[in-house]
């Protein structure tokens, strides 16, 4: 499709029969282009719901004791809200804008692994339909985004809804750590020529970044939707404090992925912004150095600073120093950003366009809300602001006032690009002001009503002074960010049918999005510029003063093998979700509980069987070896040797299990149980998981499919195995090496 | 009605957060104003018109960029000093044994005075100029204390107890609440604190500890032969009353004296307390009393003896 023919292509979708097949087209697309639409809109129907549930709960909180809601549905509601704000709206919107411009910006043709991504994308629409599933099944979970223990364990919450919210979650997950390996494959391998590291556009960049937090913090909340749901059908221990489990632990696991989750979806609107304050400042981002290598620091710093959302748990002054200097830290990066975009837009020609408008927003917003920031990790002031609706407007500040105003600008400068036609800007502009009105009149206020003393999660409060009016006011914004989303999806709609053609170029921006045809075709690219700086299409349009060269002038880099880069970053994924079923292990293990412990194992046999495990890893390199010299005789020997000795490991296994079980020790024993159980059957699962796969191969080199194109496919199947090895190393030191020195 | 306003701290430990929240804003006040100044200076400044030419393109500067790194770590090194010193006011370690044990409960608070040995519910009475120590514990899932005049909020966690210093300047009445969500009925966990003159701390203190009135009259005395065979002697504890020493809900040996009936919902006077007995999860829908279903005159001779339970 081509923007100035946009009305001729229309025609023929009116025919049925076509109709029909664009239908299943659309179903069964892995065009990235494709799958991010289908991101955006599935985001923006949960989005419907969510501000929904948002205007149910202000209309309860209009006046004090009041009796619109059921306490029970108002609880269901926040925490229904929450989950699926984060999760089914802003992620989604965000990996589908990621979706349609990264493989643009860099020059693809598409991502890396378009079957993987079109997988990825319908995990959300599964995660959103089982997590609402609860309503039928009992009730929706009541217990709060994060969940907390024991509230969320069976005695506190017996019907099945926080079982379908973690198994939602669970799903999320493993649909978000799927994307990211492919945003992460897709930057390493599939960049046009010129396209170096160092001249990615900032919104790649940034979710370039952004992605490896993906994969490190997210198995971190699926070991602990898995502990959480063992505890709950199998009557595990881990949070249930009466048995010896930790309330703590959940808290420390769910703020290891949850500080970090508040940068993924926070720094993709980094990137948002990014692009769109140099186009319409006219100028190049000042200082892109420094915005990259902060999100670095960002990065790296905001996998420390869970615990600030513990100041109040009485984890100690260590502890808590310690998190309040990293949350004071993280600042830093943070505050360089706003001062770039800042600078950026001094010494411009600020053209007031729509995005424009919602970044300028975003700025004072983010602004607000660093700075409240702050005065969170400040922990004696935490002492008095967490939990209470200081906190509430807080973190709306970061997730609307940042977040939500960067998907607006985002949307606004994008849509054109993606549909072929503008925007309306008159539409646009009421859509700004209502939005930028309704939210500070909704949230300003929040932070006065926390220091007043309201707490969050209350379904409804007692007349005290001020509280009465001040709720109101906040309430009466909601009904202006109603109206804003009101008018910006009948602007998306009218724009749709009979918005003025958008042409190649609208904005006059300068990133490779905007090189090719509004939408683009099929693979996105006729013909791609020369990129030899980050503005291609600057040096294009300005051939007098052109940007100078970034880094070597040369249009050769270096792409490795996609199949390689994605199993390794999923092995790093993997490795989290280990790494935090480890520790609970030990963390349990250094409070030793009355009951089986790991005297109950048999150490020699488990040895044996675990040589048999690291000799497949040879066997198994050998095999790769026969397959890279194309001898299949041999290549099917040492395969074949290999699964028999991972079938032998898990022959021990169910040994050891078997004879635990006849001894009466299961999951539900005690905490040792618990934690054996869990650990070692994940990582028995893990094997079996790669015994499939490796029958996989031996079945198609069996019946003779059998090329050389194969090895980089069965050489990451190798890694996989490798690393299912090495975990074990881990685990036989732990639980069966550890306690012989005691 | 009283007023639960952080702003208005009435004791050394709030008024140590207070002082540090103030230092804060300025600083945050200053923050706030030379950003959001640059940006407002850039909008106005740099506004672009039609057909204007592109500017010059001018893409950072190493300098700048480290005088503004330099400057915020110099902020956060000076908030993180403040903020060391700040714990250790409104904070100070525990005393080696606690003068007040608070349990949090599904959904109301349990407060033992372990040098006394009373104990009541939800309205917690201290003597004003005294600092208390807290001990905080759960019976079930998270809590947190929080009464913002007088200390920091603390989560009360089940196995791990934490604690707290609770001090009043003054006599008065000091709202706080529950605000840690623990379930359908969090909204409704609040906390009075009343702190008085010690002379009348100590004579509230020695009232507590007496056994509940004994039934003067007719009606009273069927009212706590109600109390004794329809499961309410199974979660409610009287002084006084045989086997009448269950930990499950609040102790009602001085009901009567007390300002709220379930934490905080209702004002207590006879009226309500009818209201409550004859219907609690119309009143609190979750709450873990149950509907008793009694007759009006059950309710009545209920009433009765309650109601003499000062």
């Amino acid at each position: 499709m081509n923007g100035t023919t946009a009305t001729a292509t229309l025609a023929p979708l009116l025919d049925p029969a076509v109709r029909a097949h664009h239908r299943l087209a659309w179903l069964s697309t892995v065009d990235h282009k494709r799958i991010a639409i289908l991101y955006i809109l599935t985001g923006l129907f949960f989005f419907v719901i969510g501000g929904l549930e948002a205007l149910l709960m202000r209309l309860q909180l209009a006046v004090p004791n009041n009796h619109f809601l059921q306490p029970d549905t108002y609880n269901q509601l926040f925490t229904m809200h929450g989950t699926t704000m984060i999760f089914l709206v802003v992620m989604p919107i965000l990996f589908g804008f990621v979706n349609y411009f990264l493989p643009l910006q860099i020059g693809a043709r598409d991502m890396a692994f378009p079957r993987l991504n079109a997988l990825g994308f319908w995990l959300v629409p599964f995660g959103g339909i089982l997590l609402h599933f609860s309503v039928l099944a009992g009730g929706a979970p009541a217990v709060g985004w994060f969940s907390y223990a024991p509230l969320s364990e069976t005695p506190y919450s017996s019907t099945p809804g926080v079982d379908y919210w973690a198994i939602a979650l669970f799903v999320l997950g493993i649909g978000s750590v799927s994307t990211a390996i492919n945003i992460i494959a897709t930057v390493i391998s599939r960049r046009a020529p010129g396209m170096t590291m160092r001249r990615l556009p900032l919104f790649t960049w940034i979710n370039f970044v952004n992605a490896f937090m993906v994969i490190l913090a997210l198995p971190v909340l699926n070991a602990g939707l898995a502990m959480l749901l063992i505890d709950r059908q199998l009557e595990g221990h881990f949070f249930l404090p009466f048995h010896g489990g930790s309330a703590v632990l959940w808290q420390h696991i769910f703020w290891a992925f949850g500080h970090p989750e508040v940068y993924i979806i926070v720094l993709p609107a980094f990137g948002i912004v990014s692009e769109v304050i140099p186009v319409f400042s006219r100028k190049p981002i000042f200082g892109y150095e420094f915005v990259a290598g902060s999100t670095v620091a960002i990065a790296i710093l905001s996998m420390s600073v869970w615990g600030h959302h513990m100041f109040t748990v009485g984890m100690g002054r260590a502890a808590n120093s310690f998190f309040a200097l990293a949350s004071l830290l993280i600042a830093i990066p943070t505050g360089v950003k706003v001062l770039n975009w800042t600078a950026t837009m001094i010494g411009g020609r600020i053209r007031f366009d729509v995005p424009m408008l919602f970044c300028i927003a975003f700025l004072i917003q983010f602004l607000c809300a660093g700075i409240t920031g702050i005065s969170h990790a400040v922990v004696p002031l935490d002492w008095q602001t967490k939990n209470s609706y200081y906190l509430i407007a807080h973190f709306h500040f970061v997730a609307v006032g940042a977040i939500i105003f960067a998907v607006m600008a985002g949307v606004h400068y994008w849509v054109p690009k993606m549909s072929g036609r503008m925007l309306s800007e008159r539409l646009g502009k009421w859509t700004f002001w209502l939005m930028v009105i309704g939210f500070n009149m909704t949230f300003i206020i929040q932070h006065f009503l926390g220091l007043q003393g309201m707490p969050r999660r209350v379904f409804t409060y007692p007349d005290l002074p001020h509280w009465a009016w001040m709720n109101m006011l906040s309430t009466v914004g909601v009904f202006f960010m109603t109206a804003a989303s009101l008018i910006l999806i009948w602007n998306l709609v009218i724009s749709f049918c009979r918005g003025k053609v958008a042409g190649d170029n609208p904005w006059s921006a300068w990133t490779l999005e905007w090189a090719t045809t509004s939408p683009p075709p099929h693979e996105n690219f006729d013909a791609l510029p020369p990129i030899r700086s980050r503005r291609p299409l600057w040096d294009i349009a300005n051939p007098d003063r052109p940007d100078p060269v970034v880094g070597e002038n040369t249009s050769e880099i270096a792409r490795p093998d996609k199949s390689k880069t994605g199993i390794l970053t999923f092995i790093l994924s993997e490795a989290a979700f280990f790494a935090v079923l480890l520790l609970a292990y030990l963390y349990f293990y250094a409070r030793p509980q009355p009951g089986p412990g790991p005297r109950e194992l048999n150490v020699p046999r488990t040895l044996v069987f675990s040589l048999c495990l690291f000799v497949s890893s040879f066997t198994l390199w050998r095999s790769e070896i026969a397959l890279r010299k194309q001898h299949r005789g041999s290549m099917l020997g040492w395969l074949a040797l290999t699964i028999a000795l991972g079938g032998v490991f898990l022959v021990g296994q169910g040994i050891e299990y078997w004879k635990l079980f006849q001894t009466g020790v299961d999951v539900s024993t005690n905490l040792f149980a618990t934690t054996f159980f869990t650990l070692t059957g994940f990582h028995g699962l893990h094997v079996f998981f790669g015994l499939i796969a490796l029958l996989i191969f031996l079945w198609l080199a069996w019946q003779g499919d059998f090329a050389l194109g194969r090895a980089p496919a069965f050489a990451a199947v190798g890694y996989y195995w490798h690393f299912v090895d090495i975990v074990w190393v881990f685990v036989l030191l732990t639980v069966y090496i550890l306690p012989l020195t005691r | 009605m009283h007023a639960s306003n952080a702003l208005d701290p009435q004791s050394p430990q709030a008024r140590a957060i207070y002082d540090l929240g103030i230092v804060s804003a300025i600083v945050f006040v200053l923050i706030f104003v030379v950003v959001a100044g640059g940006i407002v200076y850039a909008i106005f400044r740099f506004r672009g018109r039609e057909d204007e030419p592109d500017p010059k393109q001018f893409a950072g500067s190493e300098r700048v960029e480290i005088i503004w790194t330099v400057i915020p770590f110099l902020i956060v090194v000076f908030l993180f000093v403040l903020t060391l010193r700040g714990m250790n006011r409104a904070d100070p370690p525990p005393a080696p044994s606690p003068d007040l044990v608070v349990t949090g409960h599904q959904f109301w608070w349990e407060a033992e005075y372990p040098a006394s040995g009373a104990v009541t519910a939800n309205e917690i009475h201290i003597p004003a100029g005294k600092p208390l120590s807290v001990r905080l514990d759960s019976k079930d899932v998270l809590h947190e204390f929080w009464v913002p005049k007088l200390a920091r909020k603390m989560s009360t966690v089940p196995g791990k107890p934490n604690h707290i210093w609770l001090q009043a300047d003054k006599p008065g009445v000091y709202i706080g609440t529950c605000s840690e969500f623990c379930g359908i009925q969090h909204a409704w966990m609040r906390i009075l604190v009343v702190a008085e003159e010690p002379s009348k701390f100590e004579e509230w203190q020695r009232a507590q500890l007496q056994p509940g009135q004994p039934a003067t009259s007719d009606a009273a005395a069927k009212g706590l032969a109600l109390f004794q065979t329809s499961t309410c002697i199974n979660c409610h504890a009287i002084r006084g009353v045989p086997g009448a020493d269950a930990r499950v809900a609040p102790d009602l040996t001085h009901v009567a004296s007390r300002r709220q009936l379930g934490a905080g919902i209702l004002e207590n006077n006879p009226a309500n307390m009818r209201q409550w007995l004859k219907n609690p999860q119309h009143i609190k829908p979750g709450a873990l009393m149950p509907d008793f279903i009694f007759t009006d005159q059950q309710l009545h001779q209920l009433g009765e003896y309650l109601d003499a339970l000062r």
